[in-house]
């Protein structure tokens, strides 16, 4: 993070001077109050203003947004939203057919369905509010523009501006419609979802109610089984994150040490092996594992063969076990990766700390301590952090390995599951997505709490000059 | 005096020699597993030696002529078709909107800026099956729209993982640009004359990155294709051999599978590392 906006904040002192350059005299209040017939009218006829002034392509595309708009709103729009109160209530029905003899389904609500279109009438509707905005903006534009003898942009000089000074206007309308679609509209549905009760339970998968907050209570009580789960899955994910996240960062650091030693040789082909292991897909390397490790896996055939052990041993079946495996494979997974990350900043540590305490006479224990240790948790902070909201939500390494195993009897999570497999096999498997989206909420909001408080505590953040 | 400490320190180094051969060898033991395991003859996944008893390539043959229960040759295609559109997607998505953050200002850009870090920290599994839900209704989850559908899913949020292209494009000294406008050149010539021609390793991350996400994922491709077995990646390919009803027949051939995914990926990934390297190095060297 640091790094990232480091050269923003350069950026926004240097152009201190043009921060004004943003203010416009075209707003909506000045359209309202010193605007003319004409700009008054296109409060109502999008567009119009910019007719008046011989816009006539962009007044085109302002008023068949409205005629879209209105259109969408009479065919379907209206009655998404309105149903969105209710979500439906009429559930599908038989219905006797006299004349073929049969019985016939009525289709009924499907909540989901009112759900996920009420919401995307929402944000057209909010999409729509933009438009209007704009065209007001530019038909008072225009009508300023003509007051004070300026030229009036003509469309061909529009598509000229698109190119130079509204590059953005080019270049961000795509990625942003596929970060709204695929990203924000998702998360909106998802998090809606959290205060309905659509879930197996009482067979509320085709129709679903609102139910406010309750099914954060349920989630956050430590009287029933989900609540008793849910802050047994969180510890361990908190667990899970802290180990995962310093065991890695430091063991990678000592590894990346020992790598750089001036006596170490052949330090590429050390290198290399750890970085082998990073590069093969980390789906394959921990199927692999998984395999190796089950009750009849290789791991557990090969001690017995060598009559090391007389019974297989309990990788997953044992829940204490279980999370040392996880935390151990992880070891094998991450080290080589910190080590990548660290070794080009090692480099740059400043030769004279080092002499310095040499000369004090410090050892190497203490130099890592007092030195690298520090430096390095101060560089890295925003790394760390990014890490260890990582680790949080570590799909991969616990599905993919454990699948959360050794579940208790009638749980819904194991012992090794954190919050988003969890979350995962809430959805996927046991279909109560009302729960899930709770728990994808609180998951966000713990992640939110650990990044903010970190990242202010941090020496990177408080003291910017500590190591200059 | 002097002796015994060197003594002492070629101990040191000895030590230090053998626990990273030590270390070296736990790392590299899977990765030699499985390469083991895709030469062996014997079927199923229970083996009581560690050395095959005999080896063959049998397991590579089956991998890509037998496609009557797995079809391996497909799930490749397939693999490779989505990787191919998602890069040309992402790569321009993730390119614009960093250029657009680091060299233009504009009103909405720091909003922006912000809600891009507050939604990159919701869990993605959050919104996976919403976004099922969402290309059902849009008619995108069945037959080959599905492919259609997987290009969407790895592009089309790309745009949020722009932070690190924008840390290039920051380090590219702005008098480049002014010298540019200075010559009467607009924005857009800036950016596809002198920006990116100057950003080579950090287009050839994005390119390579992106391409590598379809091959990676594995949750979104189960969501997404469900039992549609003729649209699966080699991700739930490889997940599938390893089911209980397929474990004795194929668990030999998922090895092969495996070596045959590895080996492009571990190459890619080595190129991508020194050209994240070249990019964090800066763009214009002193």
């Amino acid at each position: 993070m640091e790094q990232v906006s480091a050269p923003a904040l350069h950026s926004r002192k240097k152009k201190a001077g043009k921060i004004n350059h943003f203010a416009t005299p075209w707003t909506l209040k000045n359209a309202a109050a010193k605007g003319d017939w004409k700009t008054r009218l296109s409060f109502l006829i999008m567009g119009f203003g910019n007719f008046a002034h011989k816009q006539i392509v962009k007044g085109a595309v302002f008023l068949a947004g409205e005629a879209a708009f209105i259109g969408f709103m009479l065919a379907s729009g209206g009655h998404a939203m309105s149903m969105l109160l209710s979500l439906g209530g009429k559930a599908q029905q038989k219905v006797w057919n006299e004349a073929k003899g049969i019985y016939e389904y009525a289709a009924g609500d499907n909540s989901l369905l009112i759900l996920l279109y009420g919401i995307a009438s929402i944000a057209i509707v909010v999409l729509f509010a933009l438009l209007w905005l704009a065209s007001v903006k530019s038909c008072y534009k225009a009508q300023y523009q003509q007051e004070h003898g300026k030229h009036v942009n003509s469309f061909a000089d529009d598509v000229k501006d698109l190119f130079d000074t509204n590059l953005q206007g080019l270049l961000m309308p795509l990625p942003l419609i596929g970060i709204f679609a695929f990203t924000l509209l998702p998360l909106i549905f998802m998090i809606s979802m959290a205060f309905t009760n659509y879930s197996r339970e009482g067979d509320h998968l085709i129709l679903f109610n609102w139910v406010g907050l309750q099914n954060f209570g349920r989630v956050l009580s430590f009287g029933g089984n989900i609540g008793k789960t849910f802050w047994s899955v969180l510890g361990w994910t908190l667990i899970w994150a802290v180990l995962a996240t310093f065991l890695n960062y430091i063991l990678g650091m000592i590894l990346a040490l020992i790598i750089n030693r001036k006596d170490t040789k052949i330090k590429g082909f050390w290198r290399f092996c750890f970085v082998l292991s990073v590069a093969v897909p980390q789906f394959v390397s921990l199927l692999i594992m998984r395999t190796m490790l089950q009750p009849n896996g290789a791991v557990n055939v090969l001690l017995q063969e060598a009559g090391l052990i007389s019974s297989p041993l309990p990788f997953f079946t044992d829940a204490t076990w279980a999370r040392a495996t996880v935390i151990i494979i992880n070891l094998w997974v991450g080290i080589p990766f910190t080590m990548l990350q660290v070794t080009g900043i090692l480099q740059n540590i400043p030769k004279e700390l080092y002499e310095a305490a040499k000369v004090d006479g410090a050892n190497s224990v203490v130099i890592f301590f007092k030195i690298t240790l520090p430096y390095m948790l101060f560089v890295t902070t925003p790394y760390l952090i990014t890490t260890f909201t990582g680790n949080i939500n570590n799909f991969n390494v616990i599905y993919l390995l454990s699948g959360g195993d050794p579940v208790p009897v009638g749980m819904t999570a194991g012992k090794t599951d954190l919050l988003v497999t969890w979350l995962y096999k809430l959805t996927v498997d046991q279909q109560f997505y009302d729960l899930a989206s709770v728990i994808g909420i609180l998951t966000f909001v713990i992640m939110m709490v650990v990044a903010l408080v970190t990242y202010h505590r941090s020496g990177s953040y408080n003291n910017e000059e500590a190591f200059r | 005096m002097k002796k015994k400490r060197s003594v002492s320190r070629h101990a040191v180094n000895w030590f230090v020699h053998i626990f990273l051969a030590l270390l070296a060898i736990i790392w590299v033991f899977p990765i030699f597993w499985v390469i083991l395991t895709s030469f062996r003859a014997e079927k199923g996944s229970y083996i009581s030696t560690f050395f095959p008893k005999s080896y063959t390539t049998a397991n590579y043959v089956k991998l890509f002529t037998d496609t009557q229960v797995l079809n391996f040759p497909r799930m490749f295609m397939n693999t490779l078709i989505v990787a191919i559109f998602t890069c040309i997607i992402s790569t321009f998505f993730i390119l614009s909107i960093a250029y657009c953050m680091s060299r233009l200002r504009f009103r909405l850009r720091k909003p922006f800026m912000n809600v891009a870090m507050v939604l990159t920290m919701f869990p993605g599994f959050m919104s996976m099956i919403a976004v099922y839900f969402i290309l059902k209704a849009v008619g995108l989850s069945e037959g080959s729209m599905i492919l259609v559908a997987l290009v969407l899913v790895y592009s089309g949020g790309s745009g949020l993982t722009f932070y690190i292209a924008k840390g290039f494009f920051d380090t590219i000294p702005t008098s480049l640009d002014e010298a540019g406008y200075l010559d009467g050149c607009t924005r857009w010539n800036v950016f596809t004359k002198i920006t990116i021609p100057l950003s080579k390793p950090i287009i050839v991350y994005t390119i390579l990155q992106s391409f590598l996400a379809p091959w990676l994922d594995f949750i979104f491709a189960k969501v997404i294709c469900r039992a549609n077995a003729d649209y699966y990646t080699v991700s739930i390919g490889l997940w599938k051999m390893l089911e209980k009803e397929n474990i004795d027949n194929w668990y030999t051939c998922f090895a092969a599978g495996a070596v045959c995914v590895s080996i492009p990926i571990a190459i890619l990934f080595i190129v991508i590392q020194r050209y994240y390297a070249d990019g964090m190095a800066g763009a214009v060297k002193g």
